[in-house]
């Protein structure tokens, strides 16, 4: 048997996105710019992919871009919202616990004379909203913060941004990174007052190499990837057809967002019982994360051993940081955790596809290997 | 016009009456380092070797980028070969040193004449070869004493060849000169360049790493495959063994005393890689160490590894800094891949206060609570073996 709890680098493809894939490398293979018959026809498969997504997300289909993944979408939608709002402010605010598609993107932006502000999180990786209330100004040209962490899954006040801004009499835009939260929370963008959105398909059982990117209508935005003027001249570049077909076939094979949730938050539950059994666990992410991420330690096992002895016995899983010898997590070190707990951190992501067995299993892996590798002492 | 690749041997010159044997293998590496690239004939003549395509695609560029990498050349120069008739040369002086030239201001020309049929003297060709430079390049004047650079004319048996910048080679000695010796190697910045240092002395490496799954990750080991290969571009092809440590590893971990398990596991090393050169022919053991820089790399410790091992250990870097070791890991090329991020046995169980003046009867009692000998045997005799190629 074998149990691949690493939903969150990336999930398997469903057969239906594979198919339509398939079917648009070999039949619908034509440029959608192209002004014959296959061109047409990618054509109409686009902006038929392009109404699936957006219905997803209860949004108009003229306000969802395909970009290349998920890190462009995001470099797209900072870098874009602030070359058109540097007349009106110079401050942005974010969090510390960004993916790095937007924290280095802010990184350049404060080279280049911005003032950023990072939030940082509690110690169980929870943002309050009074830190973004406390940041907020007038001067506020951006607020960037993630949906879901993608480390520890905790679910940040994205819902509340907006009034915040509009109370503050900001000119701020608002930018939600929900690669990780798009398809597992239900997030409409409209009801949420959200200005740019970003999502990724291969965190939701589409393929690699395609993302999107909300933008609500009436906000814009300068394209930083230039080129033919594909996607409104969001993100140039003849769109990934296959991929495309795929995105929209995986969304449209997934079942009820909230149903699913209930179903994932079973499965976390059983998974912490168990573990908490445990004496050499320790629990990173806080009681309301999202039910797919679960961020662990395993006391006095350095992470890349566990997730090779895990690999051993066919379980998946990843190190919740880099070793000793790499970076550490910045998500843990923003959280104030001890070192040897960032040392030992090991992160679980659940999918859709993941079984009660695939979870008896995984448990089991651990206590094994918990005994065979703890240090002695 | 055609151009060909002169190469100035380096220490061979000294080298008295073993000097033909070493002339021979360095023309060997280099015939076998640039097979592939298109044909050509390779000859000697006092302290030179020259290098002439006989076929049109011969990709020169690619050449001069593999022989900057193969030991026992200490310069090599570019050379145009044109027929021995004056008005022939003097057109493709001209020609073939216009792009070197513009980037210059001064320079000075020598000539050569080894036929003494040519009907001018060596003076006689540097004068019109200058003069007709001078006049084709405006911006250059001559200076006989500290010129930019030297344009080189000479007068040879079939052609006469023109040339002007010499390329530094990588210099040492032919790896094949100096024996066969083992490389420990983790994946760190420093064995890597210490296996480097020795093959430039021109030693054949065998290389041994001691993986520790699930401890250490098959990326480590594609790591030390990825740091063989940029050696191997120095060396030659590298026959590595990758021993299984994992038991040793518990062993120690469950019956040693924490604060000498890194001491413990080095001797473990030192004898496994000693049992495998020996069966393998390899005279000496090379390892990274450098005095001082982790606490089994004190002298005491290095005393304490020493002991186990009944051949010699080249340490090349003993007494270099990081900083000196990194400098030279970026010129060959190891020290983005020695820094990606995944643990190696080294870093397993290391323990939280390492002893660092070490008493030798310490170790032996700590040993004494394993079966040495049998996990030595065990551990060599398993060992895998595969060759890391130099492939370009």
């Amino acid at each position: 048997m074998e149990c691949y709890l690493d939903n969150s680098a990336t999930t398997i493809p469903c057969k239906a996105a594979v198919a339509a894939a398939n079917t648009a490398m070999l039949e619908v293979f034509g440029n959608p710019s192209s002004l014959h018959r296959y061109g047409f026809e990618a054509l109409q498969m686009l902006e038929r992919a392009r109404a699936e997504l957006a219905k997803s997300l209860s949004a108009d289909s003229t306000e969802l871009y395909f970009t290349p993944s998920g890190t462009i979408s995001n470099n797209t939608a900072v870098f874009g919202a602030v070359q058109l709002g540097r007349r009106r402010g110079n401050k942005i605010v974010t969090t510390a616990i960004e993916h790095p598609s937007v924290s280095k993107c802010m990184d350049r932006l404060e080279e280049q004379g911005f003032e950023v502000v990072r939030l940082l999180p509690d110690s169980d990786g929870n943002i309050p909203l009074s830190r973004f209330e406390a940041a907020i100004d007038a001067q506020t040209i951006l607020v960037s913060a993630m949906a879901v962490n993608n480390e520890v899954g905790s679910i940040l006040p994205f819902d509340r941004l907006q009034a915040v801004i509009r109370q503050k009499q900001s000119p701020a835009l608002l930018h939600v990174d929900a690669v990780q939260g798009y398809m597992k929370l239900p997030i409409s963008p409209k009801k949420c007052g959200i200005d740019l959105m970003s999502m990724s398909a291969h965190k939701v059982h589409g393929l690699k190499g395609i993302g999107a990117l909300y933008i609500r209508k009436g906000v814009r935005i300068k394209p930083y990837v230039l080129g033919g003027g594909q996607e409104e001249g969001i993100c140039s570049g003849t769109q990934g057809m296959p991929a495309i077909a795929a995105f929209s076939a995986a969304v449209g094979e997934l079942s009820d967002t909230r149903e699913r949730l209930q179903r994932i938050a079973g499965l976390r539950d059983m998974l912490l019982e168990k573990l908490d059994a445990l004496p050499i666990v320790t629990r990173n992410s806080p009681e309301n994360a999202l039910p797919y991420i679960l961020n662990i330690s395993l006391k006095g096992i350095p992470s890349q051993v566990s997730v090779n002895a895990l690999s051993a016995r066919g379980v998946y899983v990843s190190a919740g940081s880099a070793c000793a010898k790499g970076h550490r997590s910045g998500v843990l070190t923003a959280m104030g955790l001890p070192a040897e707990r960032i040392d030992t951190a090991i992160r679980l992501s659940l999918s859709s596809y993941t079984t009660e067995e695939e979870i008896e299993f995984c448990v089991d892996a651990i206590c094994e290997i918990a005994a065979q590798l703890r240090k002695k002492g | 016009m055609q151009e060909i690749i002169l190469i100035k041997n380096g220490e061979l010159a000294l080298k008295g009456l073993n000097r033909a044997t070493f002339e021979s293998v360095l023309v060997k590496n280099i015939k076998r380092r640039l097979h592939g690239l298109g044909h050509f004939v390779i000859s000697r003549s006092q302290s030179t070797t020259t290098i002439e395509p006989t076929e049109e695609a011969f990709d020169m560029d690619e050449a001069v980028e593999r022989l900057s990498k193969v030991f026992g050349i200490a310069a090599f120069q570019r050379a145009a070969a044109v027929e021995k008739d004056m008005s022939a040369i003097l057109s493709a002086a001209c020609d073939y040193l216009q792009e070197p030239l513009s980037q210059i201001r001064t320079f000075k020309v020598e000539a050569k004449r080894s036929d003494k049929d040519f009907p001018l003297t060596s003076p006689e060709i540097s004068a019109e070869v200058g003069g007709r430079l001078l006049e084709t390049f405006g911006h250059l004047s001559v200076d006989v004493h500290h010129p930019d650079c030297v344009v080189t004319v000479e007068i040879r048996e079939r052609f006469a060849y023109i040339r002007c910048n010499q390329i530094k080679g990588a210099g040492g000695m032919p790896v094949g000169t100096g024996g066969k010796a083992a490389l420990l190697i983790s994946g760190g910045i420093d064995s890597p360049v210490a296996g480097w240092m020795m093959a430039k002395r021109g030693i054949v490496l065998d290389a041994i790493h001691f993986a520790s799954p699930p401890y250490t990750s098959p990326q480590a080991e594609m790591k030390v495959h990825d740091l063989l290969r940029q050696v191997a571009a120095y060396s030659g092809d590298i026959g590595l063994y990758t021993v299984p440590f994992t038991e040793i590893q518990e062993q120690i971990r469950d019956n040693c005393p924490e604060e000498l398990f890194t001491l413990v596991m080095r001797r473990f090393m030192m004898r496994i890689a000693e049992r495998i050169a020996r069966r393998e022919d390899c005279a000496a053991l090379i390892t990274g160490e450098s005095v001082g820089q982790v606490a089994s790399q004190t002298i005491l410790s290095l005393g304490c590894t020493d002991a186990v091992v009944g051949m010699p250990v080249f340490r090349p870097l003993i007494g270099m800094d990081k900083d000196e070791i990194i400098v030279r890991a970026r010129a060959i090329d190891t020290f983005d891949i020695s820094i990606r991020p995944y643990e190696d046995c080294c870093t397993v169980f290391t323990p939280r206060h390492p002893r660092t003046r070490p008493k030798r009867s310490l170790l032996e009692d700590a040993e004494r609570a394993l079966d040495v000998p049998a996990l030595v045997e065990r551990a060599a005799a398993d060992a895998k073996f595969e060759i890391i190629r130099n492939e370009f």
